[in-house]
């Protein structure tokens, strides 16, 4: 419990430095929110329009004032108005992130489901034809980009079974979710794909260290059957690398899947950032960083939690 | 009648070709019920792959019996095929006829469940055991193996607990079904002697109350006389000699059981102690080495920020001196503080306090003065692996800012044939080297800069018996060469009788009695000192029966600012004491 306070005490210190970071990145791409918004049309604002146009966002002021402006904001709740939707930031991405967070779910569910399994089995055989299947296999996902999955996912369908993906607006889980999983299954396999390719290859090689430890022996010097021995003594030794990659790779799924959202056409936080960006819709980036920051905390206290669940030696907090 | 288990000219292989690689070559022997066979051998004899191949775990370690037979009377009197038998009916043998306890108390016990669920498995498995009556059953073999508070330690998992209670539990898993035959492959090596003494005596108790058979293997011919009634000598996978205890320990035939008996250090109770002492000679020779009231502590904290709430008090005030040519033994169990000791005398832990001297000058207690060098325990380890023998001997040289040209070359070329390794050692690297042959090369690394004292931490404890012997050797004569101090760490009472001048025993922290080797060794005045000494086992004492004591080393964990009451310290004889105990 101390050691959670002391955790949650550290996220503010970083969630500054963060905002340091993108705030300050985010201004060193050159152009700025009016010339992005209007367009070639900006060039015919006159100068007094363009000062009084900057006034109203804010940008008028030194960098420092904006940014104190900014934090100031943030204490209060106040992320501050996209300029592209004209609405509060904080509305815009948690708009968003119900998608992301189940698209990222239902991927790593498909990763671990299909990766764990397909590691063990090349564990359990290893240096056999099915292990070295399996390997190719993996290889496979993990090197090819999610756009050509992706691609490829589409073109079979249609060209050969002359079905679409679910496309047009996107429906919320809880108003439609029939057809929410349709439109989601797809991209979740695509993006799950590369995902269970690098859980299949950490569980394998996790899973043949632990194989050869002593106590395996031991628990064979017993008389356990073999499936025994894989899912009683083996397993749970070898979670911790597995949990570890599935904690990176699910932070790293909430920033948004920026190709597969644009394959698929979904609305998530990643064509969002993205199209923020190219508007310089400052605000809206540094608010959405922040946020992607402080979901990635969230998940890497939670895999530390898991240690702690999955192998008695590790206390938290001691040194 | 039919003996428990008959093996008849076993052949056991390993890799592609089994039959190309064989690592046990024809093994025979028979096993009585209620008998106890000993196997003994250096690694690589095939002495452990024999005993894997009994319960046929050696098929998951990539081995694969090429020939031969064994057969093991089951308790119906029925006679079981071990060599030729399935795997399914083999896990009905694992564990319920025939138990196994493993060398590393510390790994062979799964990290992340409870030992009680470890001991109920095996009810499970066999007895078919679910529920309270497996955690009864749990808690009475744990109360077999006599671990005190058994039902609370049955929710332990095994980092809560020390290697000689887990060795112990393991023996609980091992019997829990009460199997007629118990494989114990080298289940003290790893173990200090103490406890050792204790695991032995439980399982000489263990074995007379249920009257299961043993095969006890061990590299260490000393302890096989507490034992056993059979004893099998293996070398390159062969049995070279096999008989009776006293037929092998008082009349061996095989030239290979003669040098294991005779060439290879065994306690003798301050007999066999080098005659060589300094110490005499000159009284006013000045000390190679001096250690003035040396303490280490770790401080504990809760986190970063906050301050210690208390210390580890590794090392308590330790002061001993080590004259020129003369070895002084530390002697105690792991956790004692005999390698913080070490390092702190090399500056590789800073000190709390405390001075040391070395020769003349007076060095400060954050760094020792170069002429300190050190030979370390794992000779595998020890060595880069990338580096070449030349780098490796350059090494000392470089870092003291020395440069390697003519001069250093022949010196690195004089001291590898001293050490009595090829000249052309220089080009290879440390894994075309046996173990043995690594320690001569780390002990030529440690003399590079011409020291005046070598600390040796535990240097002999990772090579077989008749390396240890050689390299025990190369280092008395080196000292006499040289003129050398060691500082010689170990917890291997036989090993420090054949080449200590002096002993100093250390328990928690603190010197409890320090003297000249032969009476520290032959008269033990501490109790501790005659707890250790009692603990040893020798080829003397056959089928002794040792007390089982489940005392534990006291915590060294003391509040802050502790400090120990001064010690008083009573003499006997004019280089002997002991602290005087409360």
């Amino acid at each position: 419990m101390i050691y959670l306070m002391r955790r949650l005490a550290t996220f503010p210190l970083v969630l500054l430095g963060v905002s340091i970071l993108v705030f300050v990145a985010i201004r060193m791409v050159p152009g700025d929110s009016i010339t992005a918004m209007l367009g070639t049309e900006a060039g015919l604002l006159t100068p007094a329009q363009r000062d009084s146009l900057a006034a109203y966002f804010g940008i008028d002021q030194p960098w420092f004032v904006q940014y104190w402006r900014w934090i100031g904001g943030i204490l209060y709740g106040n992320f501050g108005i996209s300029v592209t939707y004209g609405r509060p930031v904080l509305d815009v991405i948690l708009e968003r992130f119900p998608l992301t967070l189940e698209l990222a779910l239902l991927s790593m569910i498909i990763a671990l489901a299909v990766g764990m399994p397909a590691g063990i089995y090349a564990a359990t055989h290893s240096e056999k034809p099915s292990d070295l299947g399996v390997r190719i296999v993996a290889m496979i996902g993990q090197s090819t980009p999610s756009f050509v999955l992706g691609l490829l996912i589409i073109y079979t369908l249609s060209a050969g079974f002359g079905v679409l993906p679910a496309m047009g607006e996107f429906a919320p889980l809880w108003q439609d979710p029939l057809r929410n999983l349709s439109q989601l299954i797809l991209p979740a396999i695509t993006l799950g794909f590369a995902f269970a390719a690098s859980v299949t290859r950490i569980s394998r090689s996790a899973m043949l260290d632990v194989l050869s430890d002593d106590y395996v022996r031991t628990a064979r010097s017993k008389g356990a059957s073999a499936r025994s021995v894989i899912w009683r003594h083996a397993l749970p030794n070898a979670l911790i690398p597995v949990v570890t990659l599935s904690g990176i790779e699910f932070g790293y799924l909430l920033g948004g899947a920026v190709i597969v959202e644009q394959i698929y056409a979904l609305p998530g936080l990643g064509r969002m950032v993205l199209d923020a960006i190219l508007q310089r819709d400052y605000a809206l980036v540094q608010g959405a960083v922040l946020f992607i920051a402080f979901n990635f905390m969230i998940v890497n206290l939670l895999v530390d939690l898991a240690y702690v669940g999955l192998d008695p030696r590790i206390r938290l907090g001691e040194q | 009648m039919t003996p428990l288990l008959s093996v008849r000219d076993l052949h056991v292989g390993f890799g592609r070709d089994p039959q190309a690689n064989e690592v046990v070559r024809g093994i025979s022997f028979d096993l009585a019920d209620g008998e106890t066979l000993a196997i003994v051998g250096e690694s690589g004899s095939g002495k452990s792959v024999t005993a894997l191949s009994i319960n046929r775990l050696i098929d998951f370690g990539g081995g694969r019996i090429t020939g031969g037979a064994m057969k093991l009377k089951r308790a119906d009197g029925s006679l079981f095929d071990l060599t030729s038998a399935a795997e399914p009916q083999l896990r009905g043998i694992r564990g319920a006829e025939i138990g196994m306890i493993f060398q590393e108390p510390m790994t062979s016990l799964n990290p992340v469940l409870t030992i009680g669920s470890q001991i109920e498995e095996s009810f499970r498995l066999h007895r078919g055991l679910t529920g309270r009556q497996a955690t009864a059953a749990a808690k009475d073999a744990l109360d077999r193996v006599r671990i005190p508070d058994a039902a609370r330690r049955l929710k332990y998992t095994p980092n809560q607990l020390s290697g000689g209670m887990l060795q112990r539990v393991m023996i609980a898993i091992a019997l829990a079904c009460n199997p007629r035959l118990l494989i114990a492959d080298e289940p003290t090596t790893a173990l200090d002697v103490t406890v050792q003494a204790q695991i032995m005596a439980l399982l000489a108790e263990l074995k007379r109350e249920t009257g299961m058979s043993v095969i006890f293997i061990t590299h260490d011919i000393g302890l096989v006389a507490g034992i056993a009634d059979k004893v099998m000598v293996m070398q390159n996978g062969q049995a070279v000699e096999q008989g009776e205890l006293n037929q092998i320990l008082d009349r061996p035939r095989h030239p290979y059981t003669q040098h294991l008996l005779q060439d290879v250090p065994h306690f003798a109770r301050g007999g066999a102690t080098r005659a060589d002492g300094q110490r005499d000679k000159d009284p006013h020779a000045e000390p190679a080495l001096k250690v003035d009231g040396l303490v280490v502590r770790f401080p504990l904290k809760s986190n970063f920020f906050s301050r210690a709430t208390g210390a580890v008090h590794a090392v308590d005030g330790v002061d001993f001196d080590l004259m020129p040519g003369e070895t002084l033994a530390i002697v105690g169990e792991s956790g004692s503080g005999k390698s913080t000791t070490a390092k702190a005398v090399l500056g590789l832990v800073r000190s709390t306090r405390g001075s040391f001297s070395v020769g003349a000058r007076k060095a400060s207690a954050e760094r020792s003065a170069k002429p300190v060098q050190m030979v370390f325990q794992n000779p595998y380890a020890s060595l880069n692996p990338r580096l070449a023998i030349e780098s490796i001997l350059a090494e000392p040289v470089i870092a003291n800012g020395g440069r390697v040209d003519t001069e250093t070359r022949a010196k690195m070329a004089s001291l590898l044939e001293r050490v009595g390794l090829p000249r052309n050692s220089l080009e290879r690297y440390p894994h075309e080297f046996s173990g043995g042959q690594r320690q001569r090369l780390c002990i030529a690394r440690a003399l590079m800069l011409n020291p005046s004292v070598v600390v040796l931490d535990e240097a002999v404890s990772a090579l077989d018996v008749s390396v240890q012997a050689k390299v025990l050797e190369l280092l008395v004569e080196l000292q006499r060469e040289f003129g050398l101090a060691y500082l010689f760490i170990s917890h291997d009472i036989a090993v420090v009788e054949r080449i200590a001048h002096r002993i100093a025993v250390i328990y928690a922290g603190q010197i409890v009695e320090i003297g000249d080797a032969a009476s520290v060794l032959s008269k033990p005045k501490h109790s501790y000192t005659k707890k250790l000494i009692a603990a040893v086992p020798t080829i003397d004492r056959r089928r002794e029966h040792f007390e089982i004591d489940t005392r534990q080393v006291p915590s060294l964990v003391r509040p802050q600012g502790f400090e120990p009451a001064p010690a008083l310290w009573e003499r006997f004889g004019s280089d002997h004491m002991a602290r005087v105990e409360a």
